[in-house]
Parts: C-alpha cells; sequence; structure tokens
C-alpha cells in the first residue's frame, strides 16, 4: 500500500492541530455551532441521535495491521469496543465524545490516518476496487491513481465548499467492483484503438433520494489530463451547481437539468483552458507507483486445491467456494471476511477482531487488510497453502461465514439505531431476514443474491442498487419498507423497480421469502436471481407477494 | 478601518459606496450593478476603482472581463461562508483572466477559510470574525503542505517529480 512521506505525514499532524485549534474556539464560544459544523464534518464529526459520530478515511479501502490495533486501541478507550465498516470503504465509531476528538485525530496521524473530507461539502474519500492490483482481469492498478486524486482533493482550495458531497471511485477491472456508475464521477481504466491506456470519464451517478446511473462523457481521456479534467468537472459544478435546494444540488441534478451534452460541453470548454497547465507525466505517476510498497510474493509458492481437505469438510468447501476467489500470481488467493455472521449488525467488529486481524494479515497477507463497499473485509495475498490455516483462525472470531455474494451478506446502514437521518431500523429488519435464511444450503442454491437496506431515502445502504431493495420509510410514526427489484451498482448497473406499497415492518422477512420462493419457481436452470427479475420483469413477483395482501 | 492586506495589517483607504451616494475622488469600490450604469463616468474621477461581486452570478465575472485592466480591485462579497463559488471565481480572475490588482474578501468568511482564499489568489481580507486580525493573520501558516497546483503555485504533485 501506499506509505506516506515527510510531506504526507506532516499535512496530517498539521491538520490534527489545526482541529484542536478549532474544537477549542468552539468550546469557548469563538466559532458558533453554525461555523463549527462544517470545519467538523470536513474531519468525519457529526453530531447524531445518541452521540457524535466520527467517520476516519480509508483511502480505496487499505488497511495496515498497525492501523487497525490503533483503529482498536481508539475504539476501546474513546468508544465502546467495537466500529462499524461503511459503504465508501470508511470505519465509522458511533460513541466518541467531541472533546476526545482531537486526540483521536493525533492518534490516528501517527499511523499515517486521517479523518478529511470524510464528511461535509466537498470531495470525499476516493473509493476503488477491492480487488485491485490481484485480479487478473485489470487493464492498470487503479490505486496510483486513487492516491493521486486522494491528494488532490485534501484540502483543495478551491473545492472545500461545494453544493453538496462529492464522491469519486476508480476502477482498474472491466468488472466493476467498484460502482462507478454510481459515483459523482467514476473512472474506469481502460485502453483505446491505440492500445494505450487511459480513463473512461462517467459523471452524474447516484444513489440517495434520487438515483441515477451516471452518464459517460468521454470515451477516453489520457492520464497526463486526468487531473485538469476532474478540476474542469469540479468548477463547472462549484460555479453552477444548485444552492438553493439541498436535495437538488447534487452533480447528478446538474447534469440532468443541463443535459449531458450540454454539461460535457461546458467541462471541455473549462478543460480547453486549462489542459496543459499541470499535466500528469509519466514520472509522476511513477512516483507514486514506487510508493505503493508492494508484497514480495514468493515465486516457489506452491498451487494447492484443497480437494482431499474439502471433500471430508463440509465447512471448509463451502468457504472455500464461497469466500475466496482466484489470485494473478500463482500459488496465492485472495479470501473474504465476512462481517455478516448471525447476530451481528453488518459491518460491525469489535477492538478485539480487530486486532486478531491485525495479526493475521500479517501472517497471512503481508500486513494488509482490504475494506469493500459491500462492508467486508479481504486478504488479498494469501498463500494457498495456508488457505486451511487461516480459515480455522477466522473462524475462531467469527469472520468465516462462508456467504459472500449470498443473501445474508447484506449491505445495510446504521439506521435508526444510530443515524439522526434514519427513519427505521434497518439492522433489526437484517436480522429478521437473516434469521429465515440461516440454511446455508439454501442460500448457495439461491446462488448469488444482493439484498441493500437503508433506513432512510438518503439510501446509505444502496437500495435503489440491490437486486432486493429495501428502504425504510416513516408512515405516521410508524416504520414501513418499500421494496425494490432488478437494482444492480456492477457493470449492468440499473435501479430496482418499485414492486408495490410499502410493507410493514414485521412483513418485510415474509415478503423477502415471497419473492425468493417466486424466484425459484420462474427461474431458468442456473439463471442467476437478477437475470430471472431482468427476464420476466416484476409483474409476477408483485402479484406473488401482495395475493393475501 | 484595519484589514488583513499581502499578509499585513493595514488600515485601509478604500471606501464602499452603495448605489446611491455620489462618488468622491479617492478610492471607491461600487457594486457590479452599479458598474456597469456608471462605468465612464466612475473612470472620470480621480482616483482607484474597485467593483464588488456578489459571487451569486459566476457569468458576471465574464461580463467584467474586458473591463479588468481598468480597475485596481476586486471585491468577492462572500454571501455565506459555506457558499463556495467565491473559491473559483477568485481563482479564474487571477489565473485565467490574469488579474494583478487587489482580489480582496468581504462579506461572511471564516478565519479557516483564509488558508484556502489566499492559495486562489486573494490577497486582501475584511475580516470581522471574533479573532483579533492578529490571530487571523496566523490562519495563513495553518499548512505548510499544499498537494494541488492553485493560483499560488504548482503544488507538491507536480513537484514530487523532481524526486522521482
Amino acid at each position: 500500500m501506499y506509505t506516506y512521506d515527510e510531506h504526507d505525514q506532516r499535512l496530517v499532524d498539521e491538520r490534527a492541530a489545526q482541529f484542536r485549534d478549532q474544537t477549542r474556539r468552539y468550546f469557548e464560544g469563538k466559532l458558533t455551532e453554525e461555523q463549527f459544523l462544517p470545519l467538523r464534518l470536513q474531519n468525519g464529526l457529526y453530531i447524531q441521535r445518541h452521540a457524535p459520530m466520527l467517520r476516519i478515511a480509508v483511502p480505496y479501502g487499505h488497511l495496515a495491521a498497525r492501523q487497525l490495533r490503533m483503529v482498536a486501541h481508539i475504539a476501546r478507550v474513546y468508544d465502546k469496543g467495537y466500529v462499524h465498516f461503511t459503504t465508501r470503504q470508511n470505519i465509522q465509531l458511533n460513541w466518541p465524545k467531541v472533546e476526545d476528538v482531537p486526540v483521536i485525530l493525533e492518534d490516528l496521524a501517527s499511523v499515517q490516518m486521517h479523518a478529511i473530507q470524510t464528511s461535509g461539502n466537498c470531495i470525499r474519500n476516493t473509493t476503488s476496487d477491492p480487488l485491485a492490483g490481484v485480479c487478473a482481469d485489470e487493464v492498470e492498478d487503479p490505486r496510483p491513481y486513487c492516491e493521486i486524486i486522494r491528494q488532490w482533493s485534501t484540502l483543495h482550495p478551491e473545492f472545500a465548499f461545494l453544493p453538496r458531497k462529492f464522491k469519486i471511485a476508480v476502477t482498474g477491472a472491466p468488472s466493476d467492483r467498484a460502482a462507478v456508475r454510481v459515483h459523482d464521477i467514476g473512472l474506469r481504466l481502460v485502453r483505446n484503438a491505440a492500445g494505450e491506456v487511459g480513463f473512461e470519464v462517467i459523471v452524474g451517478g447516484g444513489l440517495g433520494r434520487t438515483p441515477i446511473i451516471g452518464k459517460v462523457i468521454r470515451e477516453f481521456l489520457p492520464k497526463r489530463d486526468l487531473l485538469t479534467y476532474l478540476e474542469a468537472i469540479l468548477r463547472v459544478y462549484n460555479l453552477h451547481g444548485r444552492r438553493d435546494n439541498k436535495f437538488k444540488a447534487r452533480i447528478k441534478i446538474l447534469v440532468k437539468e443541463m443535459g449531458v451534452e450540454a454539461f460535457r460541453e461546458a467541462v471541455e470548454k473549462e478543460w480547453q483552458a486549462i489542459q496543459g497547465t499541470f499535466p500528469l507525466e509519466d514520472d509522476i505517476i511513477a512516483w507514486y507507483q514506487a510508493r505503493f510498497v508492494r508484497p514480495q510474493y514468493d515465486p516457489r509458492a506452491a498451487e494447492k486445491d484443497w480437494e482431499d481437505e474439502r471433500g471430508r469438510q463440509a465447512e471448509f468447501s463451502a468457504w472455500y467456494a464461497h469466500n475466496t476467489v482466484s489470485h494473478k500470481v500463482p500459488g496465492y488467493r485472495v479470501v473474504f471476511l465476512s462481517l455478516k455472521p448471525p447476530g451481528v449488525a453488518p459491518g460491525d467488529l469489535t477492538s478485539e477482531q480487530l486486532e486478531r486481524v491485525a495479526d493475521l494479515c500479517e501472517r497471512y497477507s503481508f500486513g494488509v487488510t482490504r475494506t469493500t463497499h459491500t462492508q467486508n473485509l479481504v486478504f488479498a495475498d494469501v498463500r494457498q497453502t495456508d488457505l486451511f490455516e487461516l480459515w480455522q483462525a477466522l473462524k475462531e472470531i467469527n469472520l468465516a461465514t462462508p456467504n459472500i455474494g449470498k443473501l445474508t451478506d447484506m449491505i445495510c446502514c446504521p439506521g435508526l439505531d444510530y443515524c439522526a437521518l434514519a427513519n427505521a431500523s434497518s439492522i433489526s429488519v437484517a436480522g429478521d431476514i437473516y434469521r429465515r435464511f440461516e440454511d446455508l444450503d439454501y442460500l448457495y442454491d439461491l446462488g448469488d443474491i444482493r439484498v441493500n437496506l437503508s433506513g432512510c431515502m438518503n439510501g446509505c445502504g444502496h437500495h435503489s442498487v440491490g437486486h432486493i431493495g429495501i428502504l425504510g420509510v416513516d408512515k405516521k410514526g410508524e416504520e414501513w419498507y418499500q421494496i425494490t427489484l432488478g437494482g444492480s451498482s456492477a457493470d449492468d448497473a440499473s435501479l430496482g423497480e418499485r414492486l408495490g406499497p410499502a410493507v410493514a415492518k414485521d412483513q418485510v422477512a415474509d415478503t423477502v421469502e415471497a419473492i425468493i420462493k417466486t424466484y425459484v419457481d420462474l427461474r431458468l436452470e442456473d439463471e442467476p436471481f437478477l437475470a430471472t427479475v431482468r427476464r420476466v420483469g416484476v409483474t409476477p413477483f408483485k402479484e406473488r407477494v401482495y395475493a393475501n395482501h | 478601518m484595519r484589514i488583513i492586506k499581502d499578509r499585513q495589517i493595514i488600515e485601509d483607504a478604500w471606501v464602499h459606496l452603495s448605489d446611491e451616494v455620489a462618488p468622491p475622488n479617492g478610492k471607491v469600490t461600487v457594486p457590479f450593478s452599479r458598474w456597469l450604469v456608471e462605468r465612464e463616468s466612475l473612470l472620470q474621477r480621480e482616483g482607484e476603482i474597485g467593483v464588488r461581486l456578489d459571487c451569486q452570478a459566476p457569468e458576471e465575472l465574464d461580463v467584467l472581463a474586458p473591463d479588468l485592466p481598468r480597475i485596481q480591485l476586486v471585491m468577492l462579497e462572500l454571501p455565506r461562508f459555506a457558499d463556495g463559488r467565491a473559491f473559483s471565481i477568485a481563482r479564474l480572475l487571477r489565473q485565467r483572466y490574469g488579474f494583478t490588482g487587489e482580489i480582496r474578501a468581504g462579506g461572511d468568511f471564516l478565519y479557516d477559510q483564509m488558508f484556502y482564499l489566499a492559495r486562489v489568489g486573494v490577497n486582501a481580507f475584511e475580516y470581522r470574525g471574533p479573532e483579533p486580525l492578529e490571530d487571523a493573520l496566523k490562519a495563513f501558516e495553518t499548512f505548510s503542505v499544499k498537494y494541488q497546483p492553485a493560483a499560488d503555485g504548482t503544488g507538491l504533485i507536480q513537484q514530487r517529480r523532481l524526486s522521482a
């Protein structure tokens, strides 16, 4: 992963000092609540339902062992001993005290971490493919570009007070695991006809109350133009994005209201004026590539298919089949750690687990773990010969539930239990669904199904791109849930279609079960859930679900 | 009135005129709307002239652009500290239009934003926050690291090629 040099370190130290000063001025009454608000948000600090919430940045999802240990320490000393992993690959603390945040930021800075721009109306944490650098289908490793964008956007003097939050995702592979089409800017590394590598630029995607799939505004952008092109987009947005209505302030609304062609023209015109002003030359890119410490793969690492052991151990076999994927280096394999065991809020991890994960990634995966936008963790570089041992160790800490990509691997926001915005208790509904589908053999028969739950319209649980999307809404003080079918954030990105009227909280699990039974009846041989929904439409599902209403 | 200009506290000689007041000689600023109407007569006076933009209509900058060689000061009146349009406008003024006169921030901005405003080309500040101006001067020193280019230079991302 990227290692800081003295400049990077100085910046996070100075940022911590700045926030210490801001917090002091706030408590001394020199900053009003309203003035302190954007300053604390740009350091990830919210005031939530029960307590403040602090969101820690995990750039493109990479965490080193010592960082995991520091987060465990912070959670134990300043919080209640656990953390939550989010869909932006970040980490949230749910119960810190405002007065402790300056020292938390100092602790984070000591291990090359920060909370800069994890909230607020600025450019947020850059996200990426959790399999970056290890998947065989990659055009190029996207992470050096993620880091370049992270730095370019960090404390950007022109774009710190945008109309609304701004999210960028980058992927290097044709198979989209970074949901680039539902970001304000999505970047895909692609090869053009001449064989050069550059970026496809997608703009104006997003979830929340107005979900939109982003549009391609440039098929091929040479690498050297990356930062000037981003600047052009951001400037058009900063100057022309709506500021009169918070709900219409995202870039997706600007693109929609201008029309994508007019928006593209405005960006191109702006870009023409600045195109050559700070080119991202190959030697700059090389500098960043060189600062990524790459694993020293053992060229003698042996291939091992574990066939005999899998024959003897059904549980291990299931884990191997569902929680591990192939690696581009011979003798290695990628391992997913499921943060979705039964009875746990999706994405939560205790301090003890974090410390064990730190130990295990040091032992088995070059000291680095990765977070995913589906709220799981990844050990990207595991020797195939270590898999059985690692599985046993993960089982001990409840991180080996073999359900990656399956129905119980749900994305779920913190909901009413923590979040000041929520209308509904998404975590308990996820629990209801989970209990209904605990039979793993049944889950495997169903294949890959993405269930996403959000406790409110803001869509932190990405409900609108769930194969099954579940959105909590408030009706006269009661919790109801709207169900959508057919959403996807992958290559074939699409928004889910409403199934029908919202259902009561105690009906959600029944409804999901009815949807699944309908799928089982209608599917063609080996047809995945999403394909069936797309083939038959929502009507057959609707008829089944509402038959008894 | 004391202001910060070029990182020093100075006694300011400029007078901000409303629409009605007859322009005296000396250093005066007028709103953009008045400039549009009275441009020629304002230029007849003895003294320097400045134009105030309320930063809520970015297209005003394009309209003002041909006049920039004839004015000495552009004041950006931030409508609300959270409205970031002034930051782009300042940078365009300095870099796109090559304005070399004074770019002054007025209106609603925070001590904490002065570092950013300075980076996008603002060189004078009518700061009215709770901190004394002597303290506000420290805002420019908050960060010693600048990753990205702005109106004040190239930024670390490009400098890094030298050490590559």
